[in-house]
């Protein structure tokens, strides 16, 4: 919202407040002022052009004398309407033009130049305020203003603009007289708003409109007046500086007043054509079904029973609250209008925007809600506003169906409990105070303070809504800060958070990098990871209104959104990359909350020379080992089509499946664009953090020595090295210390489907130093089992 | 034998000086000391001497042997030190070079910015809860009183999975878990993932993250909040930085405020990026906990009063490290990921 100080010292004087104290002091006190705009121009002065001749050398210059009080310049103007006697804008030499452009003295085409004469869009006006007339050309002021005098005194520049948030719960300072009651608040000073005059000549709206029937239950208030010998041309300049100081383009003379006291009260009125009302009667209902109507910006709209309109005698000439219709708005030629004050249901009129698409200045306003008062006091002031500029003659009388009247209504604030809640102790006179500033009429009786809620108000409801406006105008910054007195809590991560914390730092050591993707997908990824069709990971939790395919469903997996990161990763050349994420995945299973259910899990991966399975098994294994776990086991699947058949197994922790780790398989490395051989896990975080300890029982150091044995066996490829471990384990009991393959062959010097597997032996006996016989037994029950059930051959040692 | 004595050292004499490796030291001292050496030979011939002449001839040999003995032991260790220094020589590395062998991973950014959040509050008493992603109309808009015509409802604001069930769009729908479960007095934070119906661009992103901080108890005011809002930012950005606390509107709050912090760029000077200010907007939003929202829960307004406050997890670590484009945070580009 923008707030020209100049509008605003129209009804409360503020002219010696610096603009950067005022922004200030309005943030504290609940206006947040985000910018302040100063578009005075030091050097621009009125000048009155004097005489006009064609440049000799260019077409379109003119070479113009301008009186600027006392001396004349002579400027050549490029603008095509300048004219002789026009009071117009000059930039001096010297003068600094907004854009940071200085006006020189120059030689255009060998004529010298001693300024510049301007137009809107030179001082700094949006396009979009500036009058069609002046978009091509120069400004020219009125024949009144006087020669020589500031030039932007003259064009209200002289006032900063201040763009200013007003919340949502604030509707009434969306117009400058609420925001006059603010700054009357903040500064403790008087208002002095416009008086509110009916007015009107002796003739009565009856004789010209025959009546307002309301038909639904969104119209609350509907008032009207009418204006006859109506002339339609350009407004004064005030009005028109008015609107352009806060962003709105000047039309004509009554399309004009109708925005100015929209931007004064904040109430929207529409102006109709009265000659053009069939049967000079106004009805407001709901549109039936299917319904046509054709707005204003001439688009034909489709309205349905959820929309309320206004319409004639014969059918629809406006959408209630939103737009009028291109049939009844005011031409160059209308003499008599039908001003229209009405208060509507902010849901109502939102509902029917949104529908539309249709957002305007009336329905923006109407949707965040107006106080139905201003129904009224907006079209009388339209009215005599139209009569004081000579626009129109007020016909007396009026036309007001009021449904349902807001009335005033009491609040009562506590002072202990305004004290205790701000943590403040301020005295109940002060309150008192603060609360009259805001125009709620405080009564103050037995420590409690009753507040009369003016209409325009209908935020304040309850004793907490009065303790705000007690705190923003006593200032929270000037709250001295108190720490919380209470009893001592202790603070706690839950036990996943110390889980997930003590595990990325392992892995972090390890070299893995933390990432962080979104929740939902695109389940275009579930085709891409070759997902079965009845794989219940496709059965995710959908939503009805995602920004895109792209970010559709609610993950059931993270390996998508991973390797779509090693994906883009080996597009940019990153040539090796180790990544982890502790993230969310979600099932459509319901929880007892009646919510899609949802799981941590850990997606881990990596890419790159020395990163294969092994890398990953090993980190997954060492990281989980600083938990506490140890007890990890692994199987072979051969099945998973998202995995390389022989480079995959499934974890497990005492026999519950912890996740699939292995190397990607070919075909969805194609799907993914993957270049590089990338291996994979997911693993079910949560039965991660169930089995997680940091209670770790302490081993005494060996006393006696240990017994090292190496063997090599021939084993079909199939067999894992963890049955020959089981095998040796089986037949050592507690004596074997560690078990480590240290070399795998498989090559000319064995059959085909063979391997050869070597591996060194720790025995170690905590009781006593092991004898060779004990440990050669050991090894020769060892073989026998391994040939048993392994089919194992010795190596020639 | 007392020249074949002399022979045999001064040989030796001649022969050691040339020696300059372990190994010809070790044959030489074969060839004179072995038990087939030269001074074994020539004390063969002892046994053929005149018993009076054997005394002085056994010292003179002695002497020799240990003179050799010595002599040995002498270039033994001459030739040590040459050979460890001539190692040392041939071991000189360019240790300039990195191999590259070790790798080290780093955490993201923002989840960093999350858990040194977390640990601020944690210290500070609080305990940090956590809340499901998937939220239901009632924790997230109905119980934090936000009305029903609500434009933050719209579909076009809000990620819908159906009627009642949504993407949560602030971590507040956590306070609302907190009070039902643990009641009062509390004191909790919660941080996570949050979704809003924006398009990805460089201030937007459709998940973004928050983190929600509540405290309930008897006679908790905004002075109290105030404290615990300063000595927090304080500790984030620093003992120079000032706050505003400005009034502003929440439906879950009343009073409501809005925290700016002095402009990270200008230091509260004024600059473009803070249009003029000094001010960096909106850092934090807080409030004292809305009566409705308590009764909601189940907490008697007229006994507890408590405060919240809410934060963009996102734009702190944006302003922490400085980066200008939320897409950062979710690209996931390793040579990103790796400069934290």
């Amino acid at each position: 919202m923008l707030l020209p100080l100049r509008w605003i010292n129209d009804y409360i004087n503020i002219e010696d407040i610096d603009p950067v104290e005022f922004a200030n002091r309005m943030t504290d006190s609940g206006t947040h002022i985000e910018e302040i705009e100063y578009r005075n121009i030091k050097g621009l002065v009125t000048g009155k052009v004097l005489t006009v001749d064609e440049h000799p050398d260019a077409d379109k210059l003119s070479v113009t004398t301008v009186d600027i009080g006392g001396e004349e310049l002579t400027i050549v103007c490029g603008a095509p309407n300048v004219e002789v006697d026009q009071i117009v804008p000059v930039a001096t030499v010297g003068t600094v033009l907004p854009g940071d452009f200085e006006i020189k003295k120059a030689k255009v085409r060998g004529v010298e130049s001693n300024g510049m004469i301007c137009s809107l869009d030179e001082l700094g006006y949006s396009q979009s305020v500036v009058p069609a007339e002046y978009r091509e050309g120069i400004y020219v002021y009125s024949d009144d203003i006087p020669v020589g005098v500031d030039g932007s005194k003259a064009l209200d520049l002289d006032f900063p603009i201040l763009e200013c948030e007003i919340t949502p719960n604030r509707p009434d300072c969306l117009s400058m007289i609420g925001l006059a009651r603010e700054v009357s608040a903040t500064f403790d000073r008087d208002l002095d708003l416009p008086e509110e005059k009916f007015g009107g000549n002796d003739e009565d709206i009856s004789d010209y409109f025959g009546g307002i029937e309301i038909e639904t239950d969104n119209c609350n208030r509907f008032y009207a007046r009418v204006l006859k010998d109506v002339v339609i041309e350009e407004s004064p300049q005030w009005l028109q500086n008015r609107l352009m100081e806060a962003g709105i383009r000047p039309i004509n003379n009554m399309v004009d007043l109708t925005n100015f006291v929209m931007l004064e009260y904040g109430q929207p009125t529409h102006a109709y054509d009265l000659t053009d009302l069939r049967d000079k009667r106004i009805k407001v209902y709901q549109a039936g079904d299917d319904e046509k109507f054709t707005t204003l910006d001439g688009v034909e709209r489709t309205l349905s029973s959820e929309d309320m309109v206004i319409a004639d005698g014969q059918g629809p000439i406006g959408i209630a609250g939103v737009m009028g219709g291109l049939d009844s708005e005011i031409k160059d030629d209308t003499t008599t209008i039908l001003l229209e004050g009405a208060s509507f249901d902010k849901s109502a009129v939102r509902h029917t925007s949104k529908r539309l698409g249709l957002r305007t200045e009336a329905s923006s306003r109407f949707e965040k809600g107006v106080d139905p008062k201003l129904a009224k006091t907006a079209v009388d002031r339209i009215a005599t506003l139209a009569e004081e500029i000579g626009a129109a003659t007020l016909v007396g009388g009026s036309i007001d169906k009021i449904v349902e009247k807001r009335e005033e209504y009491p609040v009562t604030v506590r002072i202990d409990k305004a004290n205790q809640r701000l943590g403040i102790e301020l005295s109940s006179d002060k309150m008192v105070k603060y609360l009259d500033r805001l125009g709620l009429s405080p009564v103050l009786e037995d420590d409690i303070i009753t507040c009369t809620i003016p209409t325009f108000r209908p935020d304040i409801s309850i004793e907490e809504d009065l303790i705000e406006e007690i705190g923003r105008l006593y200032g929270y910054n000037n709250i001295e800060p108190k720490p919380i007195v209470g009893a001592m809590t202790r603070g706690k991560l839950p036990k996943d958070r110390i889980v997930a914390r003590k595990l990325k730092d392992s892995l972090r050591g390890l070299g893995f990098n933390e990432l962080l993707t979104y929740s939902f997908i695109s389940p275009s990824l579930f085709d891409k990871l070759d997902l079965p069709e009845d794989d219940i990971r496709r059965e995710a939790v959908e939503l009805i209104n995602p920004l895109g395919e792209e970010f559709s469903v609610m993950r059931t997996t993270m390996m998508g959104n991973t390797l779509d990161v090693f994906a883009k990763n080996q597009n940019h050349n990153v040539d090796s990359m180790l990544a982890m994420e502790i993230g969310n995945i979600f099932s459509k299973d319901l929880t007892k909350d009646n919510l899609p259910t949802e799981w941590e899990r850990l997606s881990i991966g990596g890419y790159g020379k020395d990163i294969d399975f092994y890398y990953l098994k090993e980190s997954i294994e060492k990281s989980l080992h600083t938990l506490g776990i140890d007890s990890i086991d692994i199987r072979r699947e051969e099945n998973n089509g998202l995995f390389h058949p022989g480079r995959c197994g499934i974890l497990s922790i005492n026999g519950e499946d912890l996740g699939i780790i292995g190397e990607v398989h070919p075909t969805i490395m194609k799907n993914f664009d993957l270049k590089q051989r990338v291996v994979l896990g997911e693993l079910d975080f949560d039965l991660i953090v169930e089995n997680y300890t940091d209670e770790i029982e302490y081993q005494p150091l060996p006393k006696y020595p240990a017994s090292d044995r190496d063997l090599a066996i021939i084993v079909d490829k199939s067999v894992l090295a963890k049955d020959i471990e089981q095998t040796a384990i089986d037949c050592s009991g507690d004596l074997l210390e560690s078990f480590n393959v240290f070399d795998i062959y498989e090559g000319s010097q064995i059959p085909e489907d063979k391997k050869s597997i070597a591996f060194r032996m720790i025995f170690r006996d905590h009781k006593g130093t092991l004898k060779d016989e004990t440990v050669n037994d050991i090894i020769k029950k060892i073989i026998a089992r391994l040939e048993d059930d392994l089919d194992a051959v010795l190596r020639d040692q | 034998m007392k020249e074949q004595i002399q022979h045999v050292k001064d040989s030796f004499i001649e022969e050691i000086e040339d020696i300059n490796t372990l190994d010809k030291l070790d044959k030489i001292r074969v060839k004179y000391l072995g038990r087939s050496g030269l001074m074994t030979d020539v004390m063969k011939g002892m046994r053929d001497l005149d018993p009076k002449e054997r005394p002085v001839i056994g010292k003179l040999s002695n002497e020799v042997s240990n003179f050799i003995n010595e002599r040995i032991d002498q270039t033994r260790e001459s030739i040590q030190v040459k050979l460890l220094e001539q190692q040392l020589k041939d071991e000189v590395i360019d240790i300039s070079l990195d191999q590259n062998r070790l790798k080290m991973g780093h955490d993201h950014p923002l989840i960093q910015t999350k858990e040194e959040l977390e640990n601020l509050f944690v210290a500070m008493g609080f305990s940090v809860l956590d809340g499901p992603e998937i939220e239901s109309v009632a924790n997230n808009f109905d119980l934090l009183n936000s009305p029903e015509d609500h434009p933050s409802r719209d579909l076009s604001d809000t990620f819908y999975i159906d009627d009642e069930t949504l993407l949560r769009t602030h971590t507040s729908s956590v306070q609302i878990r907190a009070m039902k479960e643990y009641g009062a007095p509390l004191r909790m934070v919660s941080a996570g993932r949050t979704f809003r119906y924006d398009a990805v661009d460089a201030t937007h992103s459709p998940m973004f993250h928050q983190m929600e901080g509540l405290v309930i108890d008897e006679n908790i005011s905004m002075a109290n909040l105030i404290h615990s809002l300063d000595m927090f930012i304080r500790e984030i950005f620093g003992p120079d930085i000032k706050t505003r606390y400005r009034p502003h509107h929440f439906p879950f709050t009343e009073p409501s405020i809005e925290v700016d912090v002095t402009c990270f760029s200008c230091h509260g000077e004024g600059c473009p990026s803070c249009g003029g200010t000094g001010w960096s907007m909106e850092l934090l939003g807080a409030g004292m906990v809305h009566p409705k929202v308590l009764e909601n829960c189940g907490i008697d307004p007229e006994k507890y009063s408590g405060f919240a406050f809410g934060m963009g997890i996102d734009r702190i670590t944006m302003v922490k490290y400085g980066i200008d484009d939320i897409r950062y945070l979710f690209d996931n580009d390793n040579r990103f990921l790796s400069q934290f």
